[in-house]
């Protein structure tokens, strides 16, 4: 007998007493909770709870973004910024800054010597603070926000969803996802919370604020 | 190799004596008051931000007990999910067998070093020693599991698996060990935080860029879509499960869910019962492999290894539920002192003492069920509502049960326990009994106290202090100050006594 048979008839085994005739659905599955726990404001409370998680946050009307990007870039240095297939034209304006396109691929070392990424974002979630990437157009590749120390992110209002079961509700589950909050951290060390340890150690979120 | 040689560290004491070691050590101590007590707060904090928050857990609990229920049916979807995004997906009844599919995908790859992700399933089945007895190098990359490898040592806690260790030990493990293993630590390392995570960063990073081969664990995965999910806080997951070209997936075949909108539920419960947290940094979720963007390769192994006998007895199956947030270490009162060490397994705490004695069967830690108060804590705390006491109390009578098969005489315990029925259960018995007991018991005891007594008494009372037994008994002081006179026979109403 192979592994899965030997697995799968352990299992049918252990579960001799469930009755033939129940369904995979039938035990039941309560809807007592709440959809959400965002209140009116769900724009502000997304900036709250981010900037709570050490995001940097500032909120923009659309037109001001490609200078919040200029200023959040300015304001770590940046010499060289990734900007993923897709992106807005014009977000990332000029400046002190090469621009780094992922047309052909960039390689793991080049990613590793760039200073910063510019992305949109797939949806946010209010409650949590937390940016969820689908890496489709304008997010690119997966490690392309994972090796630059900063990872700056645009976040049109009408993309922030409520709660977490929103949220998911929207994602396309084909794609691959990540959800991002706050930069890194570590509490392995007497649980004292240490912002940065391998994935970027800056996260700037730029929200616009009319769609 | 056995899976329970792995489970259970062999060649460890029980957990009375490792306790006794564990309690005497004042620095552990200390570290772990101060460390759960920290995130007790967090958690209690954050959870009190959900006014449903009974309503998600009995959620949880439910989606768990549902899929349970029909776990082949779900299995068998989750394969077809994950083969049909392009995954290949394995099956390991035990951990001999799981590493050996490890290993084999390994050696394919021609590669003779792996990246890992934090995963409670690998440390399970001793994947890293089965791996290097193949020659094959397994390198952590969560900071905690760093130290405990650096340090040769052993995890003590799910979620923070060196929270035994304090920021100078760290420093010296660091300062000793990472120039063996790759980048040296950086000249004059301090003892903070920040820095010794900043030479964690360093020390891995080359690992990262190079690693062709990643193995990791997974928090969830739904059936419906094939979808994986890795939920972490330091961007190593992400690392593992994006650089490589290959990836393998250890999973417990019991942490499948039925469907992907199911995440919504364990996505809110779970950082918030693990780290205090809303939400962690970092949740990677993905499904086979994609185009252009991640391993070209995705390999899932699910692993039986006593997964299937925990699911045959109805009263234990409740501890598959657990998502290793380790909430209920956090709030055990046994644990906060002892540390993880003492319960001589991966998994330590009441969800080890529950989870631990059925995997591997209860003979093989049979002092586990009884490593706990039955305060309740664990169970209040748990995220999916794992009533541990009721299943330690099942596991102990089941202890019990096997010691009696295996012994020809019975034990003194039971023997005293036969013994206290014949007396409960007669007035005249229970009375003379008392009047020795207190004669006895007050001609033993020093300050009011009773303490360790030799022979058959001798491993009760030496973890405990008995107060001497009263002068009177209750009922004999009932009997002299109570018979009523005709004086002072009760008139009001609540207190009339028929005679």
């Amino acid at each position: 007998m192979n592994g899965r048979e030997t697995v799968l008839s352990a299992v049918r085994a252990a579960l001799s007493g469930v009755p033939g005739s129940e369904d995979p659905d039938d035990t039941p599955v309560s809807s007592g909770r709440r959809a959400d726990h965002a209140g009116p404001d769900v724009v502000g409370l997304f900036a709250e709870r981010a900037a709570e998680y050490r995001a940097r946050v500032v909120r923009v009307p659309a037109s001001g973004a490609a200078a919040a990007v200029a200023r959040a870039l300015a304001r770590t240095g940046a010499r060289s910024v990734v900007v993923p297939p897709g992106l807005p034209e014009g977000l990332v304006p000029e400046g002190e800054w090469s621009l780094l396109t992922d047309v052909p691929p960039l390689s793991v070392g080049q990613l590793d010597a760039a200073d910063a990424v510019v992305t949109t974002v797939a949806v946010a979630i209010a409650v949590t603070g937390t940016v969820i990437l689908d890496h489709g157009p304008g997010q690119g590749r997966r490690v392309l926000t994972l090796l630059p120390d900063q990872h700056i992110c645009v976040v049109r209002a009408d993309r922030i969803a409520p709660d977490v079961p929103e949220a998911m509700g929207l994602l396309d589950p084909d794609q691959p996802l990540t959800l991002i909050s706050g930069p890194s951290a570590t509490s392995d060390i007497e649980l004292d919370r240490v912002e940065g340890v391998h994935g970027p150690r800056t996260l700037d979120i730029v929200v616009l604020e009319d769609g | 190799m056995s899976g329970a040689d792995n489970v259970v560290w062999l060649g460890t004491p029980a957990f009375p004596e490792a306790a006794r070691t564990a309690l005497a050590d004042t620095r552990l101590r200390a570290n772990l008051r101060r460390a759960t007590g920290t995130i007790r707060d967090k958690r209690l904090a954050v959870a009190a931000e959900l006014e449903d928050w009974e309503d998600l857990r009995e959620t949880a609990a439910q989606v768990k007990r549902r899929t349970l229920r029909h776990l082949d049916h779900h299995l068998l979807r989750l394969e077809k999910s994950v083969s049909a995004a392009g995954g290949v997906v394995h099956w390991a009844a035990d951990a001999a067998e799981a590493n050996r599919i490890v290993t084999a995908l390994v050696r394919a790859t021609g590669e003779e070093e792996v990246v890992k992700v934090k995963s409670m399933a690998t440390q399970e089945i001793g994947l890293n020693e089965a791996l290097a007895d193949a020659g094959i190098r397994a390198y952590e990359t969560d900071l905690a599991e760093l130290i405990v490898q650096l340090g040769g040592d052993r995890p003590s806690h799910i979620l923070v698996p060196a929270i035994h260790r304090g920021r100078s030990e760290i420093r010296e493990i660091f300062r000793r060990e990472m120039g063996e293993w790759g980048r040296p630590a950086p000249e004059g390392l301090t003892d903070e935080p920040r820095d010794l995570a900043e030479a964690a960063r360093l020390h891995l990073r080359e690992k990262f860029l190079r690693a062709k081969v990643a193995v990791s664990g997974a928090n969830f995965a739904a059936a419906d879509t094939g979808t994986v999910v890795v939920v972490e806080s330091e961007g190593n997951g992400r690392m593992c499960l994006t650089l490589p070209e290959t990836l393998i997936t250890v999973m417990g075949i019991e942490k499948v869910l039925p469907s992907f909108a199911d995440l919504e539920v364990f996505l809110q419960l779970l950082p918030r019962s693990s780290t205090g947290e809303r939400m962690n940094p970092y949740t990677s979720l993905w499904t086979g492999v994609s185009e252009g963007d991640g391993p070209r390769n995705f390999h899932l192994v699910l692993l039986d290894n006593g997964r299937s006998v925990t699911l045959a007895d109805e009263v234990g199956r409740q501890a598959l539920a657990c998502i290793r947030c380790s909430a209920c270490l956090n709030v055990c009162p046994v644990y906060e002192r002892t540390g993880g060490h003492a319960y001589g397994s991966v998994y330590p705490g009441p969800i080890g003492a529950v989870l631990t004695p059925q995997l591997v069967g209860v003979k093989n830690a049979a002092s586990l069920p009884f490593a706990s108060t039955l305060c309740g804590a664990c169970y209040d705390a748990c995220p999916v509502k794992i009533d541990i006491p009721e299943v330690l109390v099942h596991l102990r009578a089941e202890a019990v049960e096997a010691k009696r098969r295996d012994r020809l005489l019975p034990t003194p315990e039971a023997l005293a326990m036969k013994a206290a029925g014949a007396v409960l259960s007669s007035p005249r018995r229970l009375a003379a009994v008392q009047r020795l007991a207190a004669l006895g018991g007050r001609l033993i005891a020093r300050d009011g106290r009773i303490g360790a007594l030799p022979g058959p008494f001798a491993r009760w009372s030496g973890t405990r202090d008995t107060p001497a037994p009263a002068r009177e008994s209750l009922r004999a002081w009932w009997r002299r100050t109570r018979t009523p006179t005709s004086e002072d026979r009760p008139t009001t109403t609540e207190g009339k006594v028929r005679r």
